[in-house]
This record gives C-alpha cells, structure tokens and sequence, in this order.
C-alpha cells in the first residue's frame, strides 16, 4: 500500500471508530433515558411501568394539597377528570403551582399507584398549558373550566 | 394627532422594508447573473433603505410601549401602565411578535453593516452577499406581516390598562439577554450569504475566507455571550439555582454555536491551507439553518417553556416552511455547484489540518447528539407513537466524554504545525504540561473537596491540560524571540484570540466540573429566631415582612449569614406577587463570589410564621459565565486582526489582475 492511500485507510478507520462509539453511546443513553408521558387515566389502567422513571400530567384537584406540618414533605392529587393519581413530593414546589392548575410530575410510580415525584414542573406563564396535559385532558375537561 | 396613529405609521414602515427586501433580494442577484453594474447597485441602498424602515417600526412600536397605548394589542398583552419605563422598554421583545420584529431588525442591520464594511468586495460578490440576506429577511418580515403583527389594533373595545409584562421576564438579564442572542443567530446569515454567493459565483478563494471570518466570529461571540446570559439569567431568576437544564430551547441556541464553533475553525482551515471548503461551505449552511431551527423550536410552540408563547399553529407552519425552504434550496445549490468550488490539498495524520479535522467531526457529532435528544420526542410525538421526553442524564453521558476528547485535541491542535507535525516533537513538547495536568488533576479534589472524585479529576485535568498546553506554547514562541517585548510584538491578535478562546473553554469546564459536583443544596423550613447551617455558614432568619414595590407586592425576609462565628452580612430573598397577572415570583438573594455563590430563595408560606426556603452553596459557578465571556472576547479579539484590514487592499488587487487576465 502506497502512503497515501495508507494515510487514507487510517483516516476512514479513525471516523468510522468515532462514529461506532458516538453511535454506541447515543442509543445507550438513550434507551436508558426515555421518559414517557402517562395520563391519570393511564396510570390507573395499568399501562405505566413500575419503578422506573416516568412523567405524568393534569390538573392539581382542588383541595388535594396537604402540607406535612414539619418538614417539606406534601402529598396532592392530580386528575384528568376520569382518573386521579395520589403525588408525594419532599421540598419546594414552583412559583405557579396551584390547586386547579396544569402540572408535570417526574417520578417513579411504585406498587400502589402512588407517585414519587423528584420533579415538579408548573408553567412559566398562566396562560400557557404544557402540551401534554392539554392533550391529556382533551374531552374531558369540565366545560365550566374551559370557559375560564 | 400623530401619536394616534404611531402603530399604523410602524405597520406601513414595515410594509416598505418588505418592499425594499424584495428588491434587494432580486434585482442585484439577476444585475450580478446578467452582469449589469446598475442592478447590481441596487444592493446596497435598498440594505439601508430596508434597515431604516426596519428601525422606524420599532421605533413605532417601543413608541406604543413607552405612551402605555394599550389600543394596541401586543402592548395591552405585554405591558402595563405601573411597569417601569425601562421594563416598558425591554418589553417590545418580551414575546412573540416583538421578538420576531426586533429579529428582522438586527437581520436588516446586519445587512447594513455588510453594505458599510464591505465596500471593497467585488460589486458581483456584495451583490450576492447581500441578495441572499434580502431574501431572508423577506421571509421574515413576511411571517410578521402574515402571522404576528405586533401593530395589531384592539378596536374599539380598549382595555383600560394592560396584562402585564410576565414577571420572570421583569429582570436585566432580559434586556439583554434575547437581543444578544438574536445578534447571533442572525449573525450567522451573513456568513451563510457569503457561502451561496460564493457557490453562486463558483469562487472560493482566501480572499473569501478573510471576509467570510470576521462576520462569523462576531456573530459567534454575540451568541456565546447570549447563551451565557441566559444561563444566568436562568439561574438567578428561575428561583432553584440551576444554570443549564439540557431543556430544549437551551438546546437550540446550543445547536448553532455548536456548528458554528467548528466553522470557524474549518474556516481557518480553509484560509491558510486552501483545503476543506466545500465541508466549510456546507458547515455555514448548517449553522444558519440550525438558528432558524432554533427559531422554530421556540418560537412554534412545540415546546414547553418560557419562551413557548401560547400560539396559534399558523406560525409554527410557517416557519417551517421557511426553514424547509432555506435548507432545501441551499441544499440544492450546495450539490449543484460544490463540486467547482472543491479543491484538494493533502496533509499528515499528524498536522494541525488533522487536528482541526478531528476538532471538526467532534463538534458535528456534539451537534447531532444534541438535535436528536431535542428533535427525537417531537418526532416521536407528531408521529403519534407516544409522548416521551430525553432527560438530563442522556445529554450528559454523550457531552461530557466528548468533551473531553474535543480537549485532547485543543490541547495538541495550536502546537502543531500545519501539514506536517513530528510526532516526536510533539510529544517532547507537551509531555511536561500533560503530566502536569494529569498529577495536578489527580491531586486537587483530594485537597479541595476531600477525597478523590474521578469525574472532578477528568473535567479537571480536560481544563488544566488546555491551560498548560497553551502556556507552553506561548513560552515556546516567546523563548525563540530575541527580547520579550519583540516576542509579545510578534504574536498577532489572531493568536492572541484563539488563546482566550480556548482559555475560556477551560475557565468554563472548571466551574462546570466543580459546581456540579461540590454544589450544596439544602430545602429548609424557617420561622424567624431559627437558624440552619450550609457548608459553614450559618443562616438565621431575623425577620420576616411585607414590602410594595411598583407593581407588586412582596414577602421579604432578613437573613443575617455568619461564618465561623462571626457575623458577616444579610440577605434579603423575596417573594412577590406581581398585581395584574396575580403572578407569584422568587426573587433570590444572591451574595456572589469568585470562589463560591450563595443562594437563598423563598419557597412557599408553610404558614405559622415559617417559610420554606432553599439554600444553596454553589462553589466556582461563576466561572461558567466568566469562561462564556472570555470565549467571546477571543472571537472578538481575533478580528482585529491586521490581515482582516489588509483585505481591502488584497482584494482590490485580486480583483484588478482578474480584470487584467479578461481583457
């Protein structure tokens, strides 16, 4: 082999080493970082994996919000309007977070069907809906709310 | 009387920059096609005559914002008469359709400073140049005038006052935060413009490089700088402390920097030896697609997020189709007419060429690694096979690995000479600063934080190798001088610019690494008397109480803050509700520091007197803005560079002799 093609060949070899490892590690980090998107109504149908990271979505149910009275754990319920799911949750919660308003939870859902949540995501804006909860509560808002 | 009809005089304005475009965007491109000097003069004028009438609509529309004329829909939605005038100010860009008109704006003063400073080009080039940036900017102000004009009348039903400004977005860091942003993503037109019209006109030579290399570095450090003040402004406004999220509109003004990096440096590849172009070509057309990508994603509301504004889905088609045009037409000219401008040169695996190649493939997988963690979920979701979302961790197993390698190479890559590089010499010469990255690295967590931390050494030893390499290198150049200040005298601005633009990355990659791994974050509850200790310091809540403010009111509390006994200073963290929106809002006290940052923001009223508050210790997080700057005024620094003002002459001459060899 001449040097030039020498040069070539170990060119080629070097890229397509790089490209295995990129891809490698992409579809690894990947695979193990997907979270996927449940309704209430989902969760309580079974289809939401147990134990594994998961984000779900509604509405805050009025009235839900219980404050432990030493430390900063809180429980509330969030619903579709067809199925409620029970959230725990240790520490701050956003600025936005309200009763009757949309939220995003990330977490882990054990056995019971109860949620742990390390993430709560509220909007930014109050007249914003992350898209996943409105499509969540597509059709099964009450029209009372939707007026608002 | 003429205060009345401020918003229509800014609509017509805008109309006549739309009108102006389209003959910036046509006639110069058919005068440099047919070769008719007098079409091809068209460029120019109608560049300022764009940028004018541009400048007159926003001139119209802050205007409306700073009389409160809240007849017209986008101030009655956005402003308020208690705001203060320079949050009124800020404003006109603080949602969609003022984001979009300030967009077009800084396209149309980009195409001005192009008009301005490149008089010297050849008219057929600047023709050209200018011709593709005209037709961006139609397409911009077309979607302004389609899909979101801000000059929109609320007629006759007037609201007595407006909605507000969202309160996040009520800070500094918003005045200049998207406005430097946009600097960049714009920015990157230009060079984009110069990689058609050189396609178009099949001329690709060192000449083009030169004038081709300002406007992206400029453009480049505009967006670093954007991108770190929105880091910041992320972290202190948000309320939790974070700088980066991995969220997908940080994503996307990632994306372009990314590309944009590695033109850069493809582009000097291309000046001194000739070789990459059509790759370098290509890469402009990838980072000016990638920002309009960018524009997309958050402008579309696709996303979730702040700067998603509820919005109706004719905007987000329209963008596409713009972004789907842009790629696909130069695209279409890349294949067409790449080949001519293509040019083979060849160099050793070992030289800096390579390097800078390998610098290339790097950055482009970072880039592509981080469009499918943020276009993945949205395919998968307008597919309709499910709703996922790609975390943190994913972005960070892929980023931080390259990273690395990307620092390997940054090390070797000044050192080493183009074409050809001795691996022995190499090595002799980097062997010193590589060892004494790796012991140090392996060192410092244990004296820093205690005990031996593998990924702390790693990001450490990536800073520290950068750092030493160049210092070696700049030791190398200066010993072979014959005084000090004749070896100073010799390195050019250009040099100068790369070390801090490296030097940078290194600042940044220490407050990374050590904020990410050394941060303290406690979530506390506090009633006033109690007190809770941080990382040494102690807080203690003296007092709690309720503060007015212009347009809102606010819980503040006192925090007195003591290390090692004694009492060093206060901190007063607030909650405010802001009055017209009834939106509540974290003001975070901040004591900031080179070495550390401390944190106290309010959570919520866990009634009985007590707060909620969090806490946080963030060591070296600074740096991570401080190594942003730098990397800019690196970009900047090496556009002073005296062969960027030679140009002129060069190119005149160029253009002389090509003349010469015609007739």
């Amino acid at each position: 082999m001449n040097p030039k093609r020498k040069q070539r060949l170990y060119l080629i070899l070097g890229l397509v080493a790089l490209a295995a490892i990129a891809v490698g590690l992409t579809l690894y980090s990947l695979s193990s970082n997907i979270n996927l998107f449940f309704s209430p109504a989902q969760i309580a149908s079974g289809e939401a994996p147990v134990d594994r990271q998961i984000r779900a979505g509604g509405m805050v149910k009025a009235g839900s919000v219980k404050r432990d009275s030493e430390s900063l754990d809180v429980s509330f319920m969030v619903t579709d309007y067809e199925s409620d799911l029970e959230v725990r949750y240790s520490g701050i919660l956003p600025d936005l977070f309200r009763e009757g308003q949309g939220v995003v939870v990330v977490g882990e859902l054990n056995g019971n069907g109860l949620l742990r949540a390390d993430q709560v995501l509220a909007k930014h804006d109050e007249n914003y809906m992350p898209p996943e909860v409105a499509e969540a509560l597509k059709g099964k808002m009450p029209t009372e709310t939707i007026a608002k | 009387m003429l205060d009345k009809i401020i918003p229509e005089i800014g609509h017509f304005a805008l109309i006549l920059a739309l009108l102006m475009a389209v003959l910036q965007a046509t006639v110069p491109m058919a005068g440099a096609m047919t070769r008719r000097p007098l079409w091809m003069a068209f460029a120019r004028p109608m560049a300022s005559g764009q940028f004018l009438f541009l400048l007159l609509a926003y001139f119209c529309l802050t205007a409306s914002f700073l009389i409160d004329d809240f007849s017209v829909a986008y101030v009655a939605n956005n402003s308020n008469s208690m705001l203060p005038w320079y949050y009124k100010f800020s404003a006109v860009w603080g949602s969609h359709e003022g984001s979009v008109l300030l967009w077009s704006l800084l396209m149309g003063g980009w195409g001005f400073a192009v008009s301005r400073f490149s008089s010297q080009l050849p008219h057929d080039m600047l023709a050209r140049v200018l011709g593709v940036m005209g037709w961006v900017s139609v397409g911009f102000i077309l979607f302004i005038l389609m899909t979101s004009n801000p000059f929109e009348r609320l007629l006759p039903d007037v609201p007595q006052d407006g909605a507000d400004l969202n309160p996040l977005l009520q800070d500094f860091g918003l005045i200049i935060h998207p406005p430097m942003l946009y600097m960049g993503y714009v920015g990157f037109s230009v060079v984009f413009a110069f990689a058609i019209a050189a396609l178009i006109g099949g001329r690709l030579d060192a000449a083009w490089t030169r004038w081709a290399r300002p406007w992206t570095n400029i453009a480049w450090a505009f967006l670093t700088v954007g991108i770190a003040l929105g880091s910041w402004w992320a972290y202190y406004e948000l309320g939790w402390g974070g700088w980066w999220f991995w969220d997908p509109v940080e994503n996307a003004s990632l994306l372009p920097w990314l590309a944009g990096t590695a033109l850069m440096h493809s582009l000097a590849v291309t000046e001194k030896r000739g070789s990459f172009k059509s790759w370098t070509v290509l890469l402009a057309i990838i980072t000016f697609s990638l920002s309009l990508l960018g524009t997309f994603l958050v402008r579309s509301g696709v996303l979730t997020s702040v700067h998603a504004f509820a919005n109706d889905p004719a905007r987000g088609t329209f963008i596409l189709v713009l972004l789907g045009l842009t790629v696909g037409i130069s695209l279409l000219i890349f294949a067409l007419r790449a080949p001519r401008v293509s040019h083979m040169v060849g160099f050793n695996w070992l030289s800096r060429d390579s390097l800078l190649l390998a610098n290339n493939i790097l950055l482009v997988i970072m880039t592509v690694t981080v469009l499918l963690g943020t276009v993945y979920p949205l395919l998968l979701d307008s597919l309709g096979l499910g709703k996922i979302s790609v975390g943190p961790p994913y972005f960070n197993t892929l980023f931080v690995p390259l990273t690395v390698l990307l620092c390997i190479v940054m090390g070797l890559g000044p050192v080493a000479r183009w074409k050809r590089m001795p691996g022995r010499e190499l090595f002799r010469r980097l062997v010193w600063a590589g060892l004494a990255a790796l012991i140090l690295a392996a060192v410092l967590p244990l004296i820093y934080g205690g005990e031996w931390n593998l990924w702390v050494s790693l990001g450490l030893a990536a800073a520290l190798w950068l750092t030493l390499s160049l210092v070696r290198d700049l030791f190398d150049k200066l010993r072979n001088a014959s005084s000090l200040g004749a070896g100073l005298r010799r390195l050019t601005p250009a040099y100068w610019g790369m070390f801090m633009g490296h030097m940078g990355l290194a600042v940044t990659i220490v407050g990374v690494t050590v904020v990410s791994h050394y941060n303290i974050e406690r979530n506390v509850r506090l009633a006033p008397g109690d007190s809770v200790e941080v990382a040494g310091y102690t807080f203690t809540m003296q007092d709690l109480r309720e503060r007015r403010g212009p347009n809102f009111i606010a819980d503040t509390a006192t925090i007195a803050v003591s290390h090692d006994g004694e009492h060093a200073f206060t901190m007063h963290p607030e909650k405010r509700l802001y009055l017209a929106r009834g939106m509540p809002m974290t003001d975070v006290a901040l004591r900031p520091g080179l070495l550390r940052d401390l944190y106290v923001a309010m959570g919520e009223d866990l009634g009985d007197g007590a707060w909620a508050l969090r806490i946080q210790y963030k060591p070296f997080v600074r740096w991570l803005w401080l190594g942003g700057l730098l990397m800019a005024l690196g970009g900047i620094l090496a556009v002073v560079d005296r062969r960027y003002r030679r140009v002129r002459s060069t190119a005149i001459q160029a253009h002389s002799e090509q003349k010469e060899v015609r007739a």
